[in-house]
Formats: C-alpha cells, structure tokens, sequence
C-alpha cells in the first residue's frame, strides 16, 4: 500500500475543486452539485460545504444513483439501490456538476449522464473528481480533478471518508484484479 | 435466491431489501421519464391461469419500466384450455426463452413445482397459487404500511394490524401474516370461526372472532375479499350478518385511531366487507396500494433478473 493523498492534502486539494468550480461559473447561483453514492455524495457534501463557506450562501447539492443505468449489471449479482436526492430547483438549465471519487473507465459517468438524461436536460454537464487514475474505456474526462494518479490495472485505488471510514485518505494498494 | 415462491423462504433482511429497492425505483420511476433501461433484452412471460387485474397488470407496468419485453398468456384461450399440461407449458415457454415466469395458478404449490423441476431455467415468481401465498401482494402491503405508520423506519416494529375476513381461502392473508410478524408487526385476525383455517393456534397471531373489540387499538386493518367463487358450501349464514359482524363501516371506521389506514388487496365486494363510504374515505389507502405494487414488483424483478443471467442471483 502506498500513500497517495493524506488528510491535508485531500482538503487542499476538495477547496481547490470547490473555487474552480465557481470560478468557471461565476458563481454557486446556477450551479446543481450531483454526488455519484456512496463516496461521491461525501465528496460533493464536502464541495458543498466549502462553496457555502467561500460565498456565504447555500449551493444546490444532491446524490444521483447510476445503478439502474449501468451497463455492467449482468456481470455480477443484484447491486443494492442507493437513493437520488434531486435538490429543490432540479436540474432543468441547471450547470450539473457530477461528483465521483474516483474516475477510471469512465463507464460509471456514462450511466450517470444517461441517469440524468432521465430527470431532465441541464444546461451543461461538468465532473469533478478527487483522484483520475486513468485507464478510460470512454471518451470521458474530468473538468475538475482533485490529484492525477498513475496506476496499473491491477492496482486498486482506495478513497476513504471520515464519516464513512473514520478516516480521511487515498491509497493505492495492489490488487489481485480491480 | 432465484425464484420468489413463498414469503416463507425471505429472511427478515431479504424482505427490507426489497422494500427498500421498492423505495428508491418508486422514486426513479417519478420524474418525467417512467422508463429504465435496466432489463433491456430480458424476456418475462405473464402465465395466468386463474384471472386476475391488477396483479397481472401490475407486473406488466413494473416489467415494462424496467423495459424488459413481456408476453402474457392466460389460461382462457391458449393450449392450457385444450388440456394441456404445465409441464408442457413449462417446456414450451423454455423454448422461446423467457427469463423469467410469473405464475398464477389455481393449484397451492404450482409455483414451487415449476421452480423445482427441470422444464425451464428462468426465475419463477409466485403471483398466487391457489389457498398457499402471493407473495407479492404481501410486501406491497408492507410497503404500504411501512410507508404511512413506520416514521422512517426499515422494519414495523410496534405496530398493530388487523387482518379481517375470509383468512381461510386467502392466500394474502397466509402471505401477510408470514411477512408482517417477520418484520416485527403484531397481527390480530378477526374472522368467524368457519373462515380461520385449521391448526390456526399454531400461527403466531392472536384471533379475535369481535371486530368492535380490536377496531381501536389496531394502526391498520386490512380488509379482505369474501372469495364468492371458492365458497362452495355457507360458511355465514347470510351476507347481511357477515357484514355488521365482520364488515367495515362508517361506524367502526370513525372509532380508529387517527392516524390508522384501511387496506384491500382487491378487487373489493363494495357493500359486503367494506361499505363504499369506507373505500373512498381519507384512510383508505386502497389505491395507492396499486400504485406501489408496481414499485414493489419492479424491485422483484430488479432483485431476480439484472444480476448474473445464470444461476446465483442473490437478494441481500
């Protein structure tokens, strides 16, 4: 196991996402934050905060659950429903942005855009992640990334929470297979 | 688990996992675009041999969400009522490849005979077979409840319902009273003694044959059809006497709690155990459990269908 990012590294790197974001919207007034559950919903809670912080008002945020959109479901038993959370405005001409914690083939933001598509039709799409380890399957990238880290195949990339984990850290450990 | 035969065969977990899966498609399945991709390219076939509304229609709606294709096939009309047998049925529907079979049928255990044997591989869910259990009704119900009086809740914990009416023919009663006390729900069943099934004592229920007594402690009452078409000998001397006895008035509906619901599983005899000012009152939740049959049964099949085609799909 090595250490990718320790606690303060991981805040440092959540504000920076937290002011790009509004710097390329002027703004939290249009903004819809979107976390992809379990992890992406903490990390957009914390994105969340932090807006509220730096501009003194709340941001709309929420959790999108791309299970029923995934297009990886027959490979494996029956995964259990997380809930979406839509915040009160939706996401109608909204600016959505996806929260995930880490971005890898990309087939997980795949489903999430089609999941979206369902409840409406923002104006822009845009996703921010704490950790791209790279290896896309999709033409897929990130517009906010909180660390690029290179990986093998083989290597699992681990984010842990404090709520969650009790603890505040990204590891990569070596893995038998992903 | 492969199949839903019996709520028997749920651990308590299993039956919150459903409710819970029930909960979040109810909420997917609200916005504007009713349609999920999940079970795209999944063949469900309808077998009904005993008529049925809404249960059919109900599985239809929460397949079709869930965009599998469905082909429904009823007793009336096809080679069933040529004689044919459900081993031959069986076989023909392994043949065009379905994923999964929805059974109803006349016969106590035809589901779990379907599913035991060798003639198809699909998933068999039972959708009522004969006097033994439906299944899906019950944690609709559940749902239902858990939905109105649980406060958030996973399980019903410190609830109290009533089961009122022809227990003895009812499959949803059998169901109900398997799921209900699972998840920590004190039952009460109120019926005749001509209507309770032999070896009663041995459920783990309380029976009241006096529906004033328990009208005002129960946090819901569920109501159930008098089965006109499996009465074949009196069981009640006349339908009058059934209902001031057994019935659910305007009366006894004003002595619940506040906050207690009125349920039918469908279709109701309006006039026999429930009057129609106690249908279309503001307790009554009878509609609505239509509409969460879909979700519930759209979790069904989520649970059942989108995991691994062979073998071990699992509930947990």
């Amino acid at each position: 196991m090595s250490l990718a990012l320790p606690a303060p590294d991981m805040a440092r790197a959540i504000t920076r996402i937290s002011h790009e974001i509004l710097e390329r919207n002027s703004g939290s007034e249009s903004i819809t934050l979107l976390g992809i559950p379990t992890r992406g919903a903490h990390l957009a809670a914390r994105i969340a905060a932090n807006i509220e912080a730096i501009e003194g008002r709340a941001v709309q945020h929420g959790t999108l659950d791309i299970t029923l959109h995934r297009d990886d479901l027959r490979t494996r038993p029956p995964r259990a429903l997380m809930p979406t959370v839509i915040p009160s405005l939706g996401v109608e001409g909204r600016n959505v942005v996806l929260v995930d914690d880490v971005l890898f083939s990309g087939r997980t933001i795949r489903a999430a855009l089609d999941a979206l598509g369902e409840i409406g039709r923002p104006q822009t799409v845009q996703l921010a992640v704490l950790v791209d380890r790279g290896h896309r399957e999709l033409p897929i990238r990130a517009d906010y990334v909180g660390k690029n880290l290179p990986t093998s195949q083989s290597q699992v990339v681990r984010v842990q929470f404090t709520e969650l984990d009790g603890i505040d850290l990204v590891s990569i450990e070596d893995g038998a297979t992903q | 688990m492969k199949h839903l035969l019996s709520i028997a065969d749920l651990s308590k977990s299993q039956a919150i996992t459903i409710l819970n899966t029930a909960e979040e498609l109810a909420r997917a399945s609200d916005g504007p675009m009713k349609k999920l991709p999940t079970l795209r390219g999944r063949t469900i076939v309808n077998l009904f041999a005993e008529d049925s509304t809404r249960t059919r229609i109900s599985f239809e709606a929460a397949a079709k969400r869930l965009s599998a294709d469905v082909i429904n096939f009823s007793a009336k009309g096809s080679s069933v009522s040529k004689g044919e047998s459900l081993k031959d049925t069986a076989q023909t529907l392994q043949a065009m490849g379905a994923d999964a079979v929805i059974i109803r049928h006349s016969a106590s255990g035809a589901a779990a005979r379907l599913a035991e044997s060798q003639w198809m591989s699909g998933a068999v869910i039972n959708a009522g077979d004969g006097t033994h259990e439906h299944p899906s009704q019950a944690l609709l119900d559940a749902f239902t409840i858990r939905r109105h009086l649980a406060h958030g809740g996973e399980d019903l914990a410190g609830l109290h319902i009533a089961i009122v009416g022809d227990v003895l023919h009812s499959r949803v009663a059998r169901s109900n009273v398997l799921l209900l006390t699972k998840l920590g729900a004190k039952v009460t069943l109120v019926a005749p003694p001509t209507l309770l099934p032999v070896g009663i004592e041995s459920w783990p229920v309380t029976v009241s044959y006096d529906f004033d007594a328990v009208i005002e402690s129960v946090d819901a009452v569920m109501m159930l059809r008098i089965q006109l078409e499996r009465m074949s000998e009196m069981f009640f001397p006349n339908a009058r006497e059934y209902s001031r006895y057994f019935g659910l008035n305007s009366d006894r509906l004003r002595r619940m709690k506040p906050t207690a619901i009125v349920m039918h599983p469908g279709p109701m005899n309006r006039g026999l155990e429930i009057t129609a000012d106690s249908a279309d009152s503001a307790r009554s939740v009878i509609v609505e459990q239509v509409t969460n049959g879909v979700s519930v049964r759209m979790a069904i099949l989520y649970l059942l269908l989108a995991g691994v085609p062979e073998g071990e799909g699992v509930i947990a």
